[in-house]
């Protein structure tokens, strides 16, 4: 193809409308034109101005969820300028950050305060450091899981946790950061909700911000679940209104 | 658009959770907007958006304003991620039929409290206007519809090199009109 034809691209690129393979061909022809690339950088922000003619307002729970996720996504280090893929590289590009994901949060796990913390038993610390290191381990085997489905939960404060549920595994993890600590005296305990009958699924550290826990015991058809302050040593029934209460992702 | 969005942006690229919210609330509206024209599906649109706003997020650090300015970063990457989704789940067959993507005119009289917007669609409808129907049609559906240019060419019954010429020369127009500086 030779050069005027391919400067003929410049509205069809910067319109989005060139087949994959010939976006990247003409993507190599605007490296070594510079007149191309400045009509290309000209047209695509007139064409975004197409896209600003046609804002709509978004539903009012969608900000909640997007700020939640992104506190789940490790960012890119930076570098070569971001590269907008499509199709079959675009869905390699989700599946790598899903794993990323997986990764980020086992390795806040593998920092420590992953196992549910047990105030009920006094254990020695090498016992409470290998229930860690088995907690982290299965933590971070429901993030990996193939079929895990996350759900972001917003908590008082503003913190926001995820819950990361593998029906396969039949265990669920909640990770958080930002989490405000308990009053003095007080223990956040977490629940399955059963169809509105809450089962204790263990306690979270009180001494850290961010942690993730595996909920102990198995899911076994919980349909959400839910956090509760409760005493110190934990309760066999939530004894407070829960701070938040969440639908397991289906 | 928001004088200082280049410099959130910039801050969201430093890992601020703060300085994201706010970049959502600058261009969340115009994201779902280019998500609803292509997809025309209120979920997918929205699944879409958030995606896009997601990889705002975390491509952030690799975002260079010398490329062009973040607002249009952001809505190349909402309308490819779009037409991705369109381009995947359409049959080629139901898009053969000129007259139903003709039909499918974009949503111009969308309602919006916010002036700001009420005053870009007025001003993008008007120079729309100073194109020839041709171009207009082809521009249309290359960007609201997510057609390639070589379906444009098929949706309008014209040859491919016309089709190119008219994209090119109705943005040309397109952006004199709107006085778009890149």
């Amino acid at each position: 193809m030779i050069t005027d034809d391919l400067h003929l691209l410049t509205g069809a690129y910067a319109l989005d409308a060139l087949p994959d393979d010939e976006r990247e061909a003409f993507e190599r022809h605007l490296a070594g034109c510079e007149a191309c690339a400045q009509e290309a950088a000209e047209l695509s922000a007139t064409a975004a101005r197409l896209g600003l003619a046609v804002s709509v307002e978004p539903d009012r729970e969608m900000r909640g969820r997007v700020l939640g996720r992104i506190t789940a996504v490790r960012q890119d280090a930076p570098g070569a300028s971001p590269v907008i893929r499509s199709g079959r590289a675009a869905l390699r590009a989700r599946l790598v950050s899903r794993w990323a994901l997986a990764a980020c949060l086992a390795a806040a796990a593998a920092l420590g305060g992953t196992a549910v913390w047990q105030h009920q038993r006094a254990e020695d610390a090498l016992a409470q450091a290998q229930r860690a290191e088995r907690g982290s381990e299965q933590v971070a085997a429901v993030l990996a899981a193939p079929d895990a489905r996350t759900r972001a939960v917003v908590l008082p404060g503003g913190a926001i946790g995820t819950v990361v549920v593998s029906h396969g595994r039949d265990q669920a993890v909640f990770a958080v950061s930002g989490m405000a600590h308990p009053p003095s005296g007080k223990v956040y305990q977490l629940w399955f909700d059963d169809n509105g009958i809450m089962r204790s699924a263990g306690l979270m550290n009180p001494g850290r911000a961010d942690q993730a826990v595996l909920l102990r015991g198995a899911v076994d058809g919980a349909s959400g679940m839910g956090i509760t302050v409760e005493p110190t040593g934990g309760s066999k029934q939530p004894t407070s209104a829960p701070l938040a209460l969440t639908r397991f992702p289906a | 658009m928001q004088p200082d969005l280049q410099e959130l942006v910039g801050r969201v690229a430093l890992g601020d959770e703060k300085a994201f919210a706010a970049v959502y609330d600058a261009v969340v509206s115009p994201v779902l907007g280019v998500a609803r024209a292509v997809l025309r599906d209120h979920a997918q649109s929205e699944e879409v958006a958030q995606e896009v706003l997601v990889e705002v997020w975390r491509t952030a650090p690799r975002y260079r304003s010398d490329r062009g300015t973040a607002i249009n970063w952001i809505l190349t990457l909402a309308h490819r991620r779009a037409i991705d989704r369109v381009r995947s789940v359409e049959a080629a067959a139901a898009r053969d039929n000129k007259a139903a993507l003709l039909a499918r005119t974009p949503e111009f009289d969308e309602v919006t409290e916010q002036v700001e917007a009420r005053l870009e669609r007025e001003q993008v409808r008007r120079c729309l206007r100073t194109l020839t129907e041709i171009q207009r049609q082809a521009v249309t559906l290359a960007y609201y519809r997510g057609l390639t240019y070589r379906q444009v060419a098929e949706a309008l019954t014209l040859p491919l090199g016309t089709v190119k010429t008219r994209l090119r020369d109705g943005l040309i127009r397109l952006r004199d009109c709107l006085g778009v500086t890149a």
